[in-house]
């Protein structure tokens, strides 16, 4: 039958079994649809896309006046990652803003942040395409060049996260990282 | 209208021949073509699976086998090859088929044939002697400011305008088998399902163009620079729209096999139809499934381009994940096997590679690639998701495991009845979708664990982030033991392939070598269940199982998301 031509009439409306697994499939369908905006309004994580359009230069010339203004220190990186190097240690007023550069290869600088406080944390690349990745925690996040990117962020654990960089950028792709400190 | 001109494949003179297996006309033209693009499908995929091999020998932590700038080649190179080319060439032979054969129609233009192989051909070359060259390390999506060398998105416009006019050859072969009433009332499902295919393929073709016509010009330093964001919203349009049409293609397959090896029928033709329908309609904005965590569109926007455009496909999908099994529950219990909820499921000729790849793509595309990919295109569980291994996780086990096995078990139809030899090596291809089918599962279990233990895809090397324990590296592990275990199984059906064409046992003016099909019991009736709606028990047992593993699935990974910082 499936490989001859059908002749009419073939519109049948569905009917016994066929017809009970199609309204659990619209009904399941439905229970999906729903769980998105109810968890837009009730749920805590959700991926906004907040954005705006910014020169690669302007955000970095921002990132570094972040830097100058409120370093506490200097992260010397301990594994054995080639393009970590030393990265300023710094820390953004609690509620306020936060700067953080995907470039090839390293997250630029390294942050601490305070347990419960809320951060606008602003993304953007200066080359490439670069991906977010806290570890071990595991979300994610997309950085684009021209794009400054707010996440307003509340960390609600302790200890040392990475960055780890997961849209491909280059042949030091997979040393790509970055630190964030919460205490 | 004279029977010269005509495009009936009964017309006197028509270059056609009778099928000895299936008494179904066959055109030599379409027959030649079919050959053409199914071969030089298969060895694309030979290449994309020596790929596959030196890739999983590379993320298997403990062999690493490839430098890392090779790695990244290798990679690119791996994805052009299994999702543009193997996948393409392959497909534009179902259509050659789909329009003529079970239309009785003969193929619209040789030339035209001529012409869409020819560009696809030199498209591919070109693309792959360019990433293997080293002058395109930049992955399959080629993500601006990354930039290629301009042959490389030549190559890539050339095989999707030649994919173009082979899509015009079937719609044309449509039109003129209608027009000179070379069958008489509605096409069957399998040519619907390939023209679903077909109208897909033409809208993610044109999105192609949008965005690499002015890749390639910006390549060429004529143009500026598009903007990535605009890059990555269109490029989608074409890399997940395309995977649609495999999808279609898919289906059509388990159709047409399904039927072919235990006489499946569709218990309603017009809910199938419907089904191919809403692919058509509703996957248009697929493409929003990889923006979800992107910058600049907003949640309202991805809200709705998810759930809109998605869960309708969806529909599509459970619907013929419901009616291909009860079709060949129908088909078995009205050849007699009635014993029970199950006993047809196991009078199934399960040694019959076609069916044995059927049932595998079926079960491996339902229950793994549709559950994850569902689960992981939701708008906040992508936040846990994206990026990592878990989406080729997903993706390995809906368009391999999928797509790419339901075409293997074809060719175990199409090389007899098509290039008309038996072939070798019977007891290996017995096995072969079995070893395929469980080595890809292992490969796609291994990735989606390790994502969700945070392993990034397109990674070299997990040990310089220093993040990653000994349970990530032994889901590498299995994912390495996995790709082996599927490379042999693509490596045998390769050579089991090309070893029929030059030494399998000759067909002319007999019936193939059965692979095994379940004979019509004593006292059994053809069409005695055409009006028992509540014939196919084990089918219903078996989808509310599938939902339930589904819920299960979708609402473990709200809680997982719920874990973690607050955040939008």
């Amino acid at each position: 039958m499936s490989l001859k031509p059908l002749t009419s009439p073939w519109f049948h409306a569905p009917a016994g079994y066929e017809k009970i697994w199609l309204g659990c499939a619209i009904l399941w369908c439905f229970v999906m649809s729903l769980m998105m905006p109810y968890w837009h309004f009730r749920g805590k994580q959700n991926s906004t896309g907040e954005a705006y359009t910014v020169i690669p230069a302007d955000f970095l010339a921002r990132t570094e006046k972040f830097v100058a203004a409120n370093r506490v220190g200097t992260f010397k990186g301990t594994t054995a990652n080639p393009f970590m190097g030393e990265l300023p240690l710094v820390e953004p007023p609690a509620g306020g803003d936060a700067y953080l550069i995907g470039r090839m290869w390293q997250w630029y600088p390294a942050l601490r942040l305070r347990m419960g406080e809320t951060y606008r944390l602003h993304l953007s690349a200066l080359d490439l395409q670069h991906g977010f990745s806290l570890q071990p925690l595991n979300m994610n996040f997309h950085v684009l060049p021209g794009y400054d990117h707010v996440l307003t962020i509340t960390p609600t654990s302790k200890g040392e996260f990475t960055i780890v960089c997961n849209e491909f950028c280059g042949a030091g792709h997979h040393a790509m990282s970055g630190k964030i400190f919460v205490e | 209208m004279s029977h010269s001109s005509s495009h009936n494949l009964a017309a006197p003179g028509t270059p056609g021949r009778v099928c000895g297996t299936t008494g179904l006309g066959i055109c030599l033209d379409a027959q030649k073509f079919i050959k053409l693009n199914a071969v030089v499908g298969i060895v694309f995929l030979l290449l994309g699976g020596i790929a596959a091999l030196l890739l999983a020998l590379t993320r298997w932590q403990t062999v690493h086998l490839l430098p890392a700038d090779w790695f990244y080649r290798i990679l690119t190179f791996h994805g052009i090859n299994m999702l543009i080319l193997w996948i393409l060439f392959f497909e534009v032979a179902i259509l050659y088929f789909a329009c003529t054969t079970p239309l009785n129609a003969r193929l619209f233009s040789k030339k035209v044939a001529w012409v869409s192989f020819a560009l696809m051909l030199t498209g591919g070359v070109m693309v792959d002697y360019i990433i293997i060259a080293g002058k395109a390390d930049v992955m399959m999506t080629s993500y601006l400011p990354l930039l290629a060398h301009p042959l490389f998105y030549l190559g890539i416009i050339l095989v999707a305008v030649g994919t173009l006019v082979g899509v015009f050859n079937y719609f044309a072969t449509l039109y003129v088998a209608k027009r000179d009433q070379s069958y008489t009332g509605s096409v069957p499902i399998v040519t619907f399902g390939a023209t679903a295919a077909a109208i897909i393929a033409v809208v993610t073709l044109l999105h192609g163009a949008v965005v690499m016509i002015p890749t390639f010009t910006y390549s060429m330093g004529w143009t500026p620079q598009p903007d990535p964001a605009w890059y990555r919203l269109i490029w989608w349009g074409l890399g997940h729209q395309s995977q649609q049409v495999n999808v279609c293609a898919m289906v059509s397959v388990w159709y047409l096999l399904s039927h072919i090896v235990v006489g499946a029928r569709p218990i309603n033709e017009a809910v199938c139809r419907t089904a191919f329908v809403l692919y058509i309609l509703f996957i248009n904005l697929a493409s929003a499934h990889h923006l979800l965590v992107d910058p600049g569109v907003g949640a309202t926007w991805k809200i709705w381009n998810t759930s809109y455009a998605m869960y309708l496909a969806v529909l599509a999908s459970m619907i013929h994940g419901f009616t291909v099994p009860a079709g060949i529950e129908i088909g078995m219990r009205e050849r007699g096997y009635t014993n029970g909820i199950f006993g047809w499921v196991v009078a199934l000729p399960w040694r019959n590679p076609a069916f044995s790849a059927t049932v595998l793509s079926l079960l491996i595309f339902g229950f793994l690639g549709g559950i994850t990919g569902v689960t992981l295109g939701t708008q906040q569980i992508n936040i846990i998701a994206h990026n990592t291994l878990r989406i080729p996780g997903h993706f390995h086990v809906t368009v391999v495991g999928g797509t790419t096995l339901a075409f293997m078990g074809l060719a175990y139809y199409v090389i007899p009845l098509i290039f008309q030899r038996d072939f070798i090596c019977r007891g290996v291809a017995r096995v072969q979708p079995w070893l395929f089918g469980f080595g890809i599962t292992m490969l796609a279990f291994g990735m989606s664990f390790a994502g969700s233990m945070g392993v990034s895809r397109r990674s070299w090397d997990i040990e310089a982030q220093g993040v990653y324990g000994p349970a990530a590296h032994l889901w590498l592990g299995v994912l390495g033991i996995g790709g082996v275990l599927a490379f042999f199984g693509l490596l045998i059906f390769a050579l089991l392939c090309v070893g029929t064409l030059f030494f399998g046992a000759k067909i002319k003016d007999r019936a193939m070598t059965d692979w095994g099909t379940p004979p019509a019991l004593a006292g059994s009736k053809a069409g005695s269940l055409a009006h028992d709606h509540y014939a196919t028990k084990g089918t219903m047992v078996l989808t509310l199982v599938f939902l339930a593993c589904f819920a299960v699935y979708y609402f473990a990974n709200w809680k997982a998301l719920a874990d973690v910082w607050p955040v939008r």
